[in-house]
């Protein structure tokens, strides 16, 4: 198989980019700048992360299409207003996950971005579900991402009145006449917007961003930055065997939809009701060993709880962070647990998340 | 540093008498990226040549240190382990690792100049 490539990736390699190969495309991991100072730069002021590889799937309203969704995603799009977004998930059977997505109500169309690794399985469970094998992702739209305190004035500066926008709600602009979709959304904790946009004005675009003053930031700090914002990393924090019950995500399950049907309701339902038997958590070690994906957690009596999901030391907490799932009788904040990294248990305290607080704008009139 | 000495595993040695300092070059620290922990041997204990004497994280992955010689640890630099990122800044100057008492100085000879570790890292990391 062909290592694919984004619209932007002969300008990461102008800046120096390291590639990595990421769910069959080839990412800047960092730029010369490194890790740390990217994710900084990002808290700070304005970084713009290349989030191309990501599924965009369109789908055009007709009669039956919001019924249809509404059977494999646990969201009420019936309620949805036009250009709002909503955090959801592709449910399996066992109240498992297939993928966590957002679904944007379009004037004339659902917008949903899928994560890269997932989006050619997601395609064919929707294709299948709305019956539609003609069904297919837009491969002619890259999508940028710009977060950061600074990334508001910075986008403003190239497509005006982006700063009316609220929080996950998008609208469609206009760069060098061509129609471009803009949503105020984001993956780091921080103000930012995500901007779907032809391939062929992406570097032109990213371009004039950075001529702004934002900078490109890789997939290394991408990850250290969601991870002090608590957020799950599909196919880590969260999978097929994870419900958004145990995943402490039941916020993104719409309450008047948690007594509907949709796949896994029943098991979500049930798990409401009966609780569950392991919890993501967010959980801080002692000291700044960093406790990596798949390593054991610990009770004080030396029993097994809970595993790892991903972990790694957050720049702005300037700490060794950690999320997991961890036995529910464990989960509560405060508790102390032990993590064993290279055969020796370090003290750990199961934490509220997020780790870094958040900083996201309502809009205009709340700023 | 024309007397410093260079493994396969990147680190290097200088030797004051008796006692030999040791660190990671910084090729090392390039390819590893931001260091954002270090762990290190403890004072008085005693180490063999090639096996581990401490760990570094970078924000990705975590990598061994190993110790080019063999000896009795007398002295470990605390300031890395309290401040990683020193390690990145000055690698093979005041952000050393630890000093050893060597058991066998002879087993210096194993090791490469700069020259050679130079040329060493450059076929290596192609």
């Amino acid at each position: 198989m062909n290592i694919k490539k984004t619209a932007l990736y002969e300008l990461h390699k102008k800046h120096n980019a390291k590639f990595v190969e990421f769910a069959g495309y080839s990412m800047p991991i960092q730029y010369s700048e490194g890790i740390v100072k990217e994710h900084n730069i990002t808290r700070n002021k304005s970084g713009i992360f290349d989030v191309s590889h990501m599924g965009q799937l369109f789908i055009k309203y007709s009669n039956d299409i919001t019924d249809k969704l509404q059977e494999i995603l646990p969201t009420d799009l019936k309620n949805l207003k036009i250009n709002q977004s909503k955090y959801s998930f592709l449910m399996k059977e066992n109240g498992g996950i297939y993928d966590d997505l957002i679904i944007t109500r379009m004037k004339d169309k659902y917008m949903i971005i899928l994560n890269a690794a997932c989006k050619q399985n997601d395609l064919q469970i929707i294709k299948n579900k709305l019956k539609d094998q003609n069904l297919d992702m837009n491969n002619n739209l890259s999508l940028v991402a710009i977060q950061g305190p600074e990334s508001k004035t910075i986008l403003e500066n190239v497509v005006s009145n982006v700063s009316k926008l609220k929080f996950m709600n998008g609208e469609n602009y206009s760069f060098k006449n061509n129609e471009i979709f803009i949503t105020r959304s984001g993956y780091t904790g921080e103000d930012g917007f995500e901007i779907s946009l032809p391939n062929k004005v992406a570097v032109s675009f990213v371009e004039e961003l950075i001529s702004k003053g934002s900078t490109l930031i890789g997939l290394g700090a991408r990850d250290t930055l969601r991870l002090e914002a608590g957020l799950c990393l599909y196919g880590h924090d969260i999978n097929e065997n994870t419900s958004p019950v145990e995943a402490n995500l039941k916020w993104a399950i719409s309450k008047n939809r948690i007594n509907d049907n949709f796949i896994g309701s029943h098991q979500i339902k049930k798990q409401i009701e009966e609780g569950v038997s392991k919890l993501r958590v967010g959980i801080k070690p002692e000291t700044r060993v960093i406790a990596r994906e798949s390593t054991k957690i610990f009770d004080e009596r030396n029993n097994e709880i809970g595993k790892v999901t991903s972990g790694t030391f957050g720049p702005s907490v300037n700490a060794s962070i950690a999320m997991g799932y961890i036995s529910n009788s464990h989960s509560k904040t405060d508790t102390k647990v032990y993590l064993e990294v290279r055969g020796k248990k370090v003290p750990a305290n199961v934490c509220e998340l997020p780790f870094y607080k958040k900083s996201y704008v309502k809009g205009e009139a709340n700023v | 540093m024309s007397d410093t000495k260079f493994s396969k595993e990147h680190e290097w040695i200088t030797l004051d008498g008796e006692v030999g300092t040791i660190g990671i070059t910084k090729h090392a620290t390039e390819m590893l990226g931001d260091i954002v922990f270090a762990e290190l041997p403890e004072k008085g204990s005693n180490v063999e040549k090639d096996g581990t004497a401490g760990v570094v994280e970078s924000t990705k992955a975590a990598s061994d240190v190993y110790t080019p010689v063999s000896g009795e640890v007398v002295e470990i630099n605390q300031s890395i382990v309290d401040d990683p990122s020193k390690i990145n800044a000055d690698p093979e100057g005041g952000a050393w690792f630890f000093k050893l008492k060597l058991k066998d100085k002879s087993e210096l000879d194993t090791l490469m100049n700069k020259e050679e570790y130079d040329k060493f890292a450059k076929e290596t990391s192609a």
